[in-house]
């Protein structure tokens, strides 16, 4: 504390003479030069504000990815022997981690187009000037709120083999399925996975829905546009930045998802229902660094590929509309 | 009017004919979008009631005793056989209402068995921090990101997105590795820290903060505003409901973490309750309703409290490149 205030002295009254000089130099040569020399000291002190955080990531995002590259590509931490993409091929073929990759994989391209798909509609069947809107938002919002962990229990309940799911079904005359312990075991988590992300997910399209320019969509009407011609060629290309957004988000949280799954089922469920985290920390329980360096990597790689196809369509699509 | 008058003309129709179809139209299209609607209205409905009713379900059923729990739902959790002691019925009985309401679980939960209490302030104890500094982490850099934009601070932005973007798949082992290396693995501060310097927080805020007007900050300037002056005059009161809406999205996320303190924490006495939860022995499973439900109320009372600043705080999300 002290050695600020000893410091302040020093460099306020530099300031004041900057401005001063400033004041003086405003009739001749217009406010750059001393400006100049208060931009570098705005700049510095601005920079001083980003320390800590770009600190923090730096030494709990970057660096120590950094170091998992190296493991990736060495044989173990001790002898430190570089063996390139051994890793990597030995990983590739585990098959527990084919089939976790498998399973996520299936999962997402099943769930995400279906959250994107069913929030939209969600959020249009609420933008049409229904009653009771905001309520609905609500509720539709409210699982998104609520722990995973509190509603398992309901989940068990319904999905059990003598569970209410299948009460309903033989109403219809169908038989039993075994839910959680069969190939049905996807379905239900794309059921868990669409109940807690539709909200967030119909948030983000009611508030780029409510943004488009009413006079284009007027002019459309008076046109004569149909309104499914008004949806596609006018709203999707509007909300394409939103679109992209919401299928990026709906990737993301698709891998987290084995939450439900591990407190549905705990360390090791039912195949269908291996997904990569399971893998993940049961490699963990090993700690088998270079498989899990590996697999790390080769998920951030895919991740950043699709992210960035997905940019790249969007920029492709959205270009026009976006200025 | 006079549009109107040559129209009716021209069709050979009397004006007051031609008014009374237009009438009858406009009737149609209204009783058209009424129905429309009630459609509309009725598909939310049921939507509505699929997405409420397993929250309702949990909160009804923890006012059941014990013993009719585990009559009803006896079947879904029994791991080991009772003995024939207790009646458990064959089908699982999922009930709305219970036939008696007693309170004797929040009574066991709360006064009798401190175990959960334990765990449920674990949760706090490992959440409330996590939000409070990464929002003070997250003002700062912030401001950072929004005075003197350059080349290398967009870099870094970028990075940032890119961090935040990645699954927990990734980033969990970065973490385990420098927790390892710090020494602070089976600690709560595992956990503290990385969530402290998650860029999520930063990157939301600098999105709000760089929508406020350039001019704001510079005429501070002018008038002899220090920096600090103006982050803490200017940026932060018009950030305050960024800041509140960014201080319930880190808050959901974290009260239900459970990949983390799997990895990170060992020793299960540290887990959180959502974690705890899903490991109680068929023997308790009277309790696991009440248990549930109390976990629920921090984030539903945040939400009810909220719910305004929540939606605000999403729509800021979305338009990534904004």
């Amino acid at each position: 504390m002290r050695f600020l205030k000893g410091k302040k002295p020093k460099s306020s009254p530099r300031i004041m003479r900057t401005k001063d000089k400033n004041l003086n130099k405003a009739d001749k040569k217009g406010p750059k030069a001393g400006s100049n020399r208060r931009d570098r000291r705005g700049k510095r002190i601005s920079i001083l504000y980003l320390l800590p955080s770009v600190a923090g990531v730096l030494l709990f995002f970057v660096l120590p990815f950094m170091i998992v590259i190296y493991y990736s590509v060495i044989d173990n931490p001790i002898s430190g022997q570089f063996v390139f993409f051994d890793n990597f091929i030995m990983v590739f073929h585990n098959a527990a981690f084919q089939q976790a990759a498998r399973n996520t994989m299936m999962f997402s391209a099943v769930a995400v187009p279906l959250a994107v798909i069913l929030s939209l509609l969600l959020a249009m069947m609420l933008e049409s000037k229904i009653p009771f809107k905001s309520q609905f938002r609500t509720f539709f919002l409210s699982p998104m709120m609520v722990p995973i962990a509190s509603v398992v229990l309901i989940w068990q309940v319904l999905f059990h083999y003598n569970g209410m799911m299948n009460e309903v079904l033989e109403w219809f005359g169908k038989g039993k399925i075994d839910w959680l312990n069969s190939g049905y075991a996807q379905v239900v988590i794309v059921v868990l996975f669409l109940w807690k992300n539709l909200g967030y997910n119909m948030i983000l399209f009611m508030s780029a829905l409510s943004s488009i320019p009413k006079d284009i969509l007027e002019v459309a009407v008076l046109e004569s546009a149909s309104p499914f011609q008004i949806f596609w060629h006018i709203k999707l290309r509007y909300m394409s930045s939103t679109l992209l957004f919401v299928t990026i988000m709906s990737l993301i949280n698709s891998f987290k998802v084995f939450r439900e799954i591990y407190l549905l089922k705990g360390d090791y469920p039912y195949d269908t229902m291996y997904m990569l985290q399971h893998f993940m920390n049961n490699t963990f329980g090993k700690l088998d660094y270079q498989k899990m360096s590996a697999a790390a990597i080769m998920m951030a790689i895919v991740m950043v590929i699709i992210i960035g196809i997905l940019f790249l369509t969007e920029n492709y699509f959205g270009k026009d509309v976006e200025g | 009017m006079m549009l109107k008058r040559t129209r009716a003309a021209f069709d050979g129709v009397s004006e007051e004919r031609w008014n009374k179809q237009i009438k009858r139209k406009k009737k149609i299209k209204h009783t058209r979008q009424i129905v429309r609607l009630s459609f509309a209205t009725l598909f939310a409905a049921c939507f509505a009631v699929l997405f409420l009713m397993p929250i309702v379900l949990t909160v009804t059923n923890s006012f059941m005793s014990a013993s009719e729990i585990s009559a009803n739902y006896g079947q879904v959790f029994a791991t080991s056989d009772t003995g024939g002691k207790v009646y458990i019925s064959e089908r699982v009985n999922l009930k709305f209402i219970p036939d008696m309401v007693s309170f004797s679980q929040y009574i066991t939960v709360l006064f009798k068995s401190p175990e959960y209490l334990l765990k449920f302030w674990n949760s706090v104890i490992l959440v409330v921090p996590i939000v409070i500094f990464q929002l003070l982490v997250a003002a700062g850099a912030s401001f950072g990101f929004t005075r003197y934009r350059g080349r290398i601070k967009e870099i870094i932005f970028f990075v940032y997105i890119i961090l935040m973007l990645m699954p927990y798949q990734v980033t969990l082992v970065p973490n385990y590795l420098v927790s390892e290396w710090l020494h602070i693995l089976d600690t709560n501060w595992a956990i503290w820290l990385p969530g402290i310097f998650s860029p999520f927080a930063v990157y939301l805020l600098t999105k709000y903060m760089r929508r406020i007007p350039i001019s704001v900050m510079e005429a501070a300037q002018i008038d002899g505003a220090g920096e600090w002056h103006i982050f803490s005059r200017i940026c932060m009161p018009l950030c305050k409901g960024a800041m509140c809406s960014i201080a319930i999205l880190i808050f959901i996320d974290y009260w239900n973490m459970v990949e983390q303190p799997l990895i990170l924490l060992a020793d299960s006495e540290k887990h959180p309750l959502s974690v705890f939860l899903s490991k109680i022995n068929a023997g308790e499973i009277g309790l696991a309703f009440a248990v549930a439900t109390i976990y629920m109320v921090p984030p539903i009372l945040v939400f009810l409290y909220g719910e305004d600043y929540l939606v605000e705080g999403i729509t800021y999300q979305g338009g990534i490149k904004g």
